[in-house]
């Protein structure tokens, strides 16, 4: 399947609604009227963009198409979601530090653990020595969990026991890394609310930890996000970047259903790029995001 | 959002006709407010739109625009079919006559259900219930571990199928063991899905009729967006859904998901689910969510935490000890530990009514303060706590030394602290209070 197929499938349900609820308008040229700039509205609520950011993409499509009359709506939009989603870019691959240090982080349940495996298998298939990390040490069995992704994905793992200090735990895997020569460190934290004072402190903490044994790690902190989300994504994103300097943002579980809106929400207020959105629960269920893709997958 | 509301409409209302009364357009005009409320609340935009439309409905009535305060009934208006919507009355988990009574959890993948499992096992368990679990999850690694491990936490029984046995096997195999055993409750956990994954729903309806099922909860992630009506409606529709669960809701979301899953399976919302201990599992609310999604604050949630971090009698004894001006650094310190109990302050404020989001920047003690206030305290001998006044110039050096502040700090403590030591003093001359304070928290 191609990159622009998967998005559009991943996007299928959003996409649908979007042309059920503007129809033929979408075709439109000229001047937007007030019962079309109402359905638009409807379409882009409906997708979790939410309401300040749903404004700016009309504002943003009326512009265009004033500017430009030959250019319908369902165009002016895809430009304006593809620039919004394309201000900032990032890539998750590694650089030319030894070891590439990364951290993914976000709030329980949104497929940490499961984006790690699967991530990790990618490298490893690149051939890069790549090393996991279970530093989620508070959920049940959550070792356990990244312990079958990591043998599916046929790398090393370095854990500790249950409610071990989870800077403990990164600090073996990343004394592990340099002894035994990985190149990439990926490292599984524990799901946090961003409202939790202390859990956020932990990170702090971890990300501390990483830059005294790995001067300048973690080198890329990756933020997940559920795609199934609405308007806290955004509140998610502000607070784990105080946190921590956020790198770039992972979609999960943009699989059909999800509107995944939210993240242009995320896009217009916060300038943070994504760079991988998963797909599903397979061991390559995942693709580097496409800005364009992304928004074609939306319209088109 | 129901202060600023009210001002608006009564603001409106003067200005435009001198009179106080609204006309049915500045209302209108005022409900799109409403709207964007709800909508950032993630409530769904058909829902939102329904529920402006009945308020549009009854706020344009001759009552309400020939009343002298029109604001303020607009806003009850908007309260009443919030709160309808997400159901007056209390609901809670029914047994069955049958024993036992069989709970299975379904929901979208990482909404919680495994975590509320345990929670569940733990609540029924305080009710001198005896609960078994079990998982059917056999598609997430080590889902199954990750529940036998809470099952020990939560005191509850557990029972393993087979290695390699299928979901239904392990339904059938859970309800005979939990039969055997004579448990009141089987909590069957199940592998989280999508509701258009076909397959996978057809094996929750196998499983809900293997299980024998009295009551299916939905588990929905509170922070869930305009999904949240499909997936209810999907679920509903498809495996029939008893009650409802919202987890996560000790975030900040505002839990408009709540009102787009009552509406689209019109069944009780039962629980939230706060925190990733196994206590943290409370009664749904409906006055309480409707604030907080009109994003109102949540009184309530502030009124619990602050219980949970005060010991009734340490409290009963400083309210004693204040009315005989006997408030030393010892009570100081001791109300300091219990107000950082409580969790962050900014955390707290935002539980408050009527506290706009940008007016906390700054308005907050500072965390960092109160930590530094704790040091120099916990530097001072019992000694000193209790007979401030002995605390000369080289002991300040000496605390300040201690406690890595600066002999600034320690002073300021100490003014701090007689400030509050004569707030207290006018507190034992008024009836208003601590003590009215913690009638109030009841």
């Amino acid at each position: 399947m191609s990159l622009l197929d998967r998005f559009r499938s991943g996007l299928q349900r959003t996409r649908e609604r979007m042309e059920q609820t503007l129809g033929a308008a979408l075709g439109r040229r000229g001047a937007i009227d007030e019962a079309t700039r109402a359905a638009l509205e409807e379409a882009l609520l409906a997708a979790d963009a939410g309401p300040a950011a749903a404004e700016r993409l009309m504002d943003e499509a009326e512009r265009r198409m004033r500017a430009d009359p030959a250019l319908d709506l369902r165009h002016a939009l895809e430009r304006g979601v593809a620039q919004l989603m394309g201000a900032t870019r990032a890539r998750f691959t590694p650089g030319a530090e030894r070891p590439w240090v990364a951290l993914l982080v976000g709030v329980n349940g949104v497929g940490k653990t499961t984006l790690a495996g699967k991530l990790a298998a990618g490298f490893a298939r690149d051939g890069r020595s790549t090393l996991l990390v279970a530093a989620d040490t508070f959920r049940a069995a959550a070792t356990e969990q990244l312990e079958v992704w990591a043998s599916r994905a046929g790398v090393e793992l370095v854990r500790a026991r249950d409610g071990a200090d989870p800077a403990a735990v990164v600090h073996d895997g990343l004394s592990a890394a340099l002894a035994r020569g990985h190149e990439v460190v990926l490292v599984d934290t524990a799901g946090r609310l961003h409202t939790k004072r202390n859990l956020m402190a932990e990170l702090e903490k971890v990300g501390r930890v990483c830059a005294r044994l790995v001067p300048g790690s973690p080198h890329h902190v990756l933020l997940v996000l559920d795609a199934t989300l609405g308007q806290n994504g955004l509140q998610q994103a502000r607070e784990f970047q105080r946190a921590t300097p956020i790198t770039s943002l992972a979609i999960t579980k943009l699989d059909g259903t999800a509107r995944g809106g939210a993240v242009l929400a995320i896009a217009d207020q916060l300038k943070l790029p994504v760079s991988v959105v998963g797909l599903g629960e397979g061991l390559d269920d995942w693709q580097p995001f496409d800005p364009e893709a992304f928004a074609r997958g939306l319209f088109e | 959002m129901f202060e600023a509301l009210t001002d608006r409409l009564q603001g409106i209302a003067k200005r435009l006709t001198g009179q106080g009364k609204l006309t049915p357009e500045n209302i209108r005009e005022s409900l799109r407010d409403v709207r964007r409320a709800l909508l950032e609340a993630d409530v769904e935009v058909a829902v939102a739109r329904d529920l402006v439309a009945r308020v549009e409905a009854r706020a344009v009535g001759d009552e309400v625009l020939r009343s002298l305060t029109p604001g303020q009934q607009v806003v009850g208006i908007v309260r009443e079919e919030l709160e309808s919507l997400l159901g007056h009355a209390p609901v809670t988990l029914a047994g069955s006559p049958h024993v036992p009574t069989v709970v299975l959890l379904a929901g979208l993948q990482g909404s919680g259900k495994t975590t509320f499992a345990g929670k569940l096992a733990r609540w029924l368990g305080g009710r001198d219930k005896r609960v078994m679990l079990a998982s059917a999850d056999v598609h997430r690694p080590a889902a199954i571990d990750q529940l036998a491990r809470l099952a020990g936490m939560a005191e509850a029984g557990f029972w393993r199928a087979p290695e390699g046995a299928a979901p239904e096997a392990i339904a059938g195999g859970a309800l005979d063991e939990a039969r055997r055993r004579g448990f009141d409750f089987l909590v069957l956990d199940s592998a989280g899905r999508l509701q258009i994954d076909e397959p996978m729903m057809a094996e929750l309806e196998t499983l809900r009729r293997a299980s024998r099922a009295h009551q299916v909860l939905l588990v929905m992630d509170g922070m869930t967006g305009q999904e949240a009506v499909r997936v209810g409606r999907a679920f509903a529709g498809r495996v029939g859904v008893d009650g409802l669960v919202l987890t996560k809701m000790d975030g900040d979301a505002r839990g408009g998901a709540a009102l787009s899953l009552r509406q689209a399976t019109g069944k009780p919302i039962l629980f939230l689910g706060v925190g990733e201990k196994l206590d943290g599992l409370e009664a749904f609310d409906a006055a309480r969510i409707a604030g907080r999604i009109l994003g109102m604050g949540d009184i309530v949630g502030l009124v619990e935490k602050a219980r949970a971090a005060v010991d009734e009698q340490q409290a009963r004894r400083l309210v004693e000890r204040a009315r005989k001006s006997e408030f030393t650094l010892e009570d100081f310190l001791g109300q300091l530990q219990q107000v950082r109990k409580m969790g962050p302050l900014d955390e707290l404020m935002k539980l408050m009514p009527g506290v706009p989001r940008q007016a906390l920047a700054g308005a907050v003690p500072d965390e960092g303060k109160l930590r530094r206030y704790e040091a120099i305290l916990l530097s001072m001998t019992p000694r000193e706590r209790r007979l401030p006044r002995v605390i000369d110039g080289s002991r300040r050096r000496r605390i300040a030394a201690g406690s890595g502040t600066t002999v600034t700090e320690v002073n300021r403590l100490l003014k701090d602290y007689d400030q509050a030591r004569a707030l207290m003093k006018q507190m034992r001359h008024g009836p208003r209070g601590l003590a009215s304070l913690r009638g109030r928290m009841r």
